[in-house]
């Protein structure tokens, strides 16, 4: 197999441009400019690719909601506000193959007719900073960015942003308000940033991982994209693996890869004395799956779908049989609690009050009828808020409870946690 | 005009309106609190939700428009649901401290949790604990608890008052309402906030404290704080005004007003209110019934005539007021000299957009009837009638014969009134019917939240009182009403008009 995204991780040095150059890099432009966008539009919605952020939304379409009668500027943002717990896939590509991503920009800003785009990136994300930093004053240096790039007319400002640490501030348009200056409040939709994004003009938000695939689609061509993975999940994709497992850490597979075979051949199986238990499947907020779930399913939205849970951001964490369900999911109550922007009464109220009555049911305080108010608390968050951060802590609770819930029920009769 | 069902009730709404006020026009009020039709659409309460034929999730009235043959449900058993957990959630963190609560009786908290939640909390856990009595700024206090976070107050100081004074700081449920470090919320519109706040989290300097909403009763008036006239609540209870709000008139004041005029009514309380009428005697002014005050300003006017006579009109008087000076002096005294005072304020605030340099709420109407503004003439005058204390720049820029009288009509006692020789007590804006004409030429009325304390009345039905026991013929007004019928017939600017076509949105004066 090809792999489209980390063919440089082990290639000493790829963030700088000569090193990245001599492996082809920027070589897709050529290409680029003798297409017009709309063909490049095509061709990536030919490819398949959906967004790597957590939604899975066809790439190509989105781009298409883009006005086309130019009468105001056109915004492309990158997402690389990674914060999602249990991911840390985006980390890698600014780290080890900045220029990928730069290369990548340039193919969609020059699809969707963006002279201006931005990087979001994480504010913790220190060395990922450093690299794409670098990489874009490199890329200015040798004529990929700025004015008429390679004399072909068309020009590009790039420019990285770094965030102050808001989790909210990943979610498009929370992103697109805190690019402006203001608090990362994600917006009421309609409108949406295609629409009327940033600075009240048409804007593409894209994830580091859908853009650094662009090159590799434009160098082989969408049908040979499209060969990699299933029919509707394209593609390969990076999964980043964390929990007690042989070797955590970032790996590309083609979708469809089933969970078992990449916990054992990518992950390295269970650490010695480790039984799995549970997997998130797609980054903190998605619907866990048990053992027997994890046996069945593959890598890809359509088999994640069908066990209910969803492909998200492709972070996989792996809970072992001794760690307390009830204090995995009190944790992501806690984060979720705190990383609520406040804006919209049920996930603001909805977060706090669910994280505080899973500390005390985890804390061997609970009392009967906790579950079902947790559950019913989930539910009512669910879809009624701006954007979908209330759910991101409802679909694990509602999953959790549904499929460990002895776990929480030893919990109300022991008045302790069993695993202490 | 798109054809639309709220309800299954079928209607046809103007283009682009959204879904609450859609409701709005069949008589569907769809519970709302961030929502606020003078502001941008914040969408965070999730108190409106409606449920959209074909579609499966509920959806935000305030952030959905109306389009062709859509249809709406605002009571169905899934909108009663989120209604009650949207409220459920609302008040996980809130204090629940009603008792103490200045905004309890007007709370929308407090009437939603009533009409569509009514349920025990479910919440057992130790509620956030947040800042209580914040100063935000000189008339404005918060307490952080009771903020429910929806927003309106920020926006209105941004979009409204073009002030960006109030923000929100931390996250979650530790959100909080906040001013920028060592900055106040001291916009000179910032107490509208107090009313858009839809719970007790913003309150009034002024108001807080004074007086349990319930035993207030409001009238709808004007203020009368300078030329523009905004429309208000006169709230009051026991012959005292406790404050003034904004009510909405989109051709004046859309839904606000400034800080100042909101103080406009304290002198309607003062202690210094005039009772009974005043005389002149040896040993300063004197307290009388007003029989003899009656008697004694028949006795001044014996043997004045009308070219010795000035009459000073004021255009912080009604137009009711001026023009029965008007026809009282010149039925009787042929040819009076008339003129207007008005109010001048060496610095007086003023913007572009409701507060107006002008301090005098009827310059307009008085100008409508041919008053000139006082000047200083050669010719000396025997007697004075007046509308309001003149000031002693007037008095001395005019020339008066010897033994010249001076008669005043005045709402408070005040030192400089000791140059009168009768002084009539007369009702405050807060105490009469009446009208005025703002800056705009708009005619407003003025309604009385109560009688006028001691003998006071006002100045036309003293006149008429004053006519009659001089054996004249007129004026002779019983009501406002004959008053302003009078002044439509006999003033070419005021043709047309009467009470009902001014109504509580006022009309506008022909153009002459």
């Amino acid at each position: 197999m090809d792999y489209v995204l980390t063919k440089n991780f082990n290639v000493p040095e790829a963030y700088r441009i000569d090193v990245y150059e001599r492996t082809g890099g920027y070589q897709s432009l050529k290409r680029l400019f003798t297409m017009k966008p709309v063909d490049v539009i095509e061709e990536v919605k030919s490819s398949g690719l959906r967004g790597r952020g957590g939604a899975g939304f066809s790439a190509g379409l989105k781009w298409s909601f883009i006005p086309k009668d130019g009468k105001k500027n056109v915004y492309l943002c990158v997402n690389a506000d990674e914060s999602e717990p249990g991911t840390f896939k985006d980390r890698s590509l600014l780290e080890l193959d900045p220029h990928r991503l730069v290369e990548g920009v340039i193919i969609a800003a020059y699809a969707i007719g963006a002279k201006t785009a931005y990087i979001y990136i994480r504010g913790e994300f220190d060395l990922p900073h450093t690299r794409i930093k670098a990489a874009v004053a490199e890329a200015y240096q040798k004529g990929y960015l700025g004015e008429s790039i390679l004399q072909s007319g068309f020009g590009l400002n790039l420019y990285v942003h770094r965030g102050a640490g808001a989790y909210i501030c990943g979610e498009e348009t929370g992103l697109i308000e805190s690019l402006e200056g203001k608090r990362g409040y994600p917006r009421i939709k309609p409108p949406f940033p295609a629409i009327q994004g940033l600075f009240q003009s048409p804007t593409i938000v894209n994830n580091v991982e859908t853009l650094s695939v662009l090159p590799y689609i434009l160098m082989v061509g969408a049908n040979a994209y499209r060969a990699i993975g299933t029919e509707k999940s394209t593609g390969t994709k990076l999964f980043s693996v964390s929990g007690p497992v042989q070797r955590p850490g970032v790996y590309e597979v083609p979708m469809g890869t089933p969970l078992r075979h990449f916990l054992q051949e990518q992950a390295g199986g269970m650490l010695p004395g480790k039984v799995l238990k549970a997997v998130i499947p797609g980054g903190s907020s998605m619907p866990v799956l048990n053992a027997q779930e994890v046996e069945e399913v593959n890598l890809d939205y359509e088999s994640m779908a069908s066990k209910g849970s969803m492909l998200g951001s492709g972070g996989v964490i792996v809970i072992p049989e001794d760690y307390c369900m009830v204090k995995a999911l009190a944790n992501l109550g806690r984060f979720y609690a705190h990383e609520s922007c406040g804006q919209c009464s049920p996930c603001r109220e909805g977060t706090g009050w669910a994280a505080k009555v899973l500390a005390r049911l985890e804390a061997g305080k609970g009392e009967a009828g906790d579950i079902d108010l947790l559950l019913d608390i989930g539910r009512k968050m669910t879809g009624a808020t701006i954007c979908v951060l209330a759910d991101s802590l409802a679909m694990p609770m509602a999953s959790f409870i549904k499929k460990f819930r002895p776990e929480f029920e030893e919990h109300l009769t022991l008045k302790k946690c069993p695993k202490g | 005009m798109p054809k639309i069902k709220v309800d299954n009730i079928e209607t046809t709404v103007p283009d682009g309106i959204n879904l609450i006020e859609a409701a709005k026009l069949v008589g569907k009020a769809v519970p709302h609190y961030c929502y606020h039709s003078q502001l941008s659409v914040a969408g965070n309460c999730r108190m409106c939700l409606v449920e959209i034929e074909k579609q499966p999730k509920l959806q935000i009235a305030c952030n959905t428009k109306v389009q062709e043959g859509m249809s709406f449900f605002t009571e169905s058993p899934k909108v009663k649901e989120a209604q009650q957990f949207v409220l459920e959630f609302i008040l996980v963190n809130h204090p629940i401290d009603c008792p103490v609560c200045d905004q309890a009786g007007e709370c929308k908290l407090q009437q939603y949790y009533m009409k569509y939640d009514a349920r025990p909390s479910r919440f057992e856990e130790t509620k956030v604990h947040k800042e209580k009595a914040i100063e935000l700024g000189p008339n404005v206090m918060l307490d952080m608890e009771r903020c429910i976070l929806c927003s309106r107050c920020v926006r209105f100081c941004k979009e409204i008052a073009e002030e960006d004074q109030l923000c929100f700081s931390q996250r979650g449920d530790h959100t909080m309402l906040t001013t920028f470090p060592d900055r106040p919320l001291d916009n000179p519109y910032s107490v509208n906030t107090v009313d858009i706040c839809p719970v007790g989290a913003l309150t009034s300097k002024d108001f807080r404290f004074q007086q349990r909403v319930w035993f207030l009763k409001g009238v709808e008036t004007i203020c009368t704080g300078c030329a523009t006239g905004c429309n208000v609540r006169m709230d009051h209870n026991q012959g005292k005004v406790f404050r003034l709000v904004p009510r909405d008139n989109e051709a004046v004041n859309e839904a606000w007003m400034c800080d100042e005029g909101r103080l406009t009514y304290k002198p309607v309380n003062a202690e210094n209110r005039l009772r009974h009428p005043l005389v002149k005697t040896a040993e300063g002014l004197r307290e009388v019934r007003m029989e003899t005050a009656l008697e004694k300003f028949g006795e001044l006017l014996k043997n004045i005539s009308g070219h010795v006579l000035l009459g000073i009109g004021s255009a912080e008087f009604t137009n009711e007021d001026n023009y029965a000076l008007i026809r009282f002096l010149q039925e009787n005294f042929p040819v009076p000299h008339l003129a207007y005072t008005a109010r001048e304020v060496e610095y007086p605030s003023q913007d572009d957009y409701l507060i107006s340099a002008d301090k005098n709420p009827n310059r307009a109407g008085v100008t409508a009837m041919g008053m000139k503004p006082l000047a200083s003439e050669d010719r000396k005058y025997q007697c004075l009638i007046g509308l309001g204390p003149i000031s002693e720049s007037t008095l001395t820029a005019l020339s008066f014969e010897k033994d010249h009288k001076v008669i005043v009509f005045a709402t408070h006692r005040e030192a400089s009134l000791d140059y009168a020789d009768l002084v009539f007590p007369v009702a405050t804006f807060a105490e009469l019917t009446g009208t005025m004409v703002n800056r705009q030429g708009r005619v407003q009325m003025l309604r009385p939240a109560f009688a006028p304390p001691g003998e006071s009345k006002t100045v036309w039905e003293i006149l008429s009182q004053a006519a009659r026991l001089m054996s004249r013929a007129k004026p002779a007004y019983t009501a406002p009403e004959q008053v302003f019928a009078d002044l439509a017939e006999l003033v070419p600017a005021f043709k047309g008009l009467n009470y009902e076509l001014i109504g509580k949105q006022g009309a506008l004066l022909t153009k002459q």
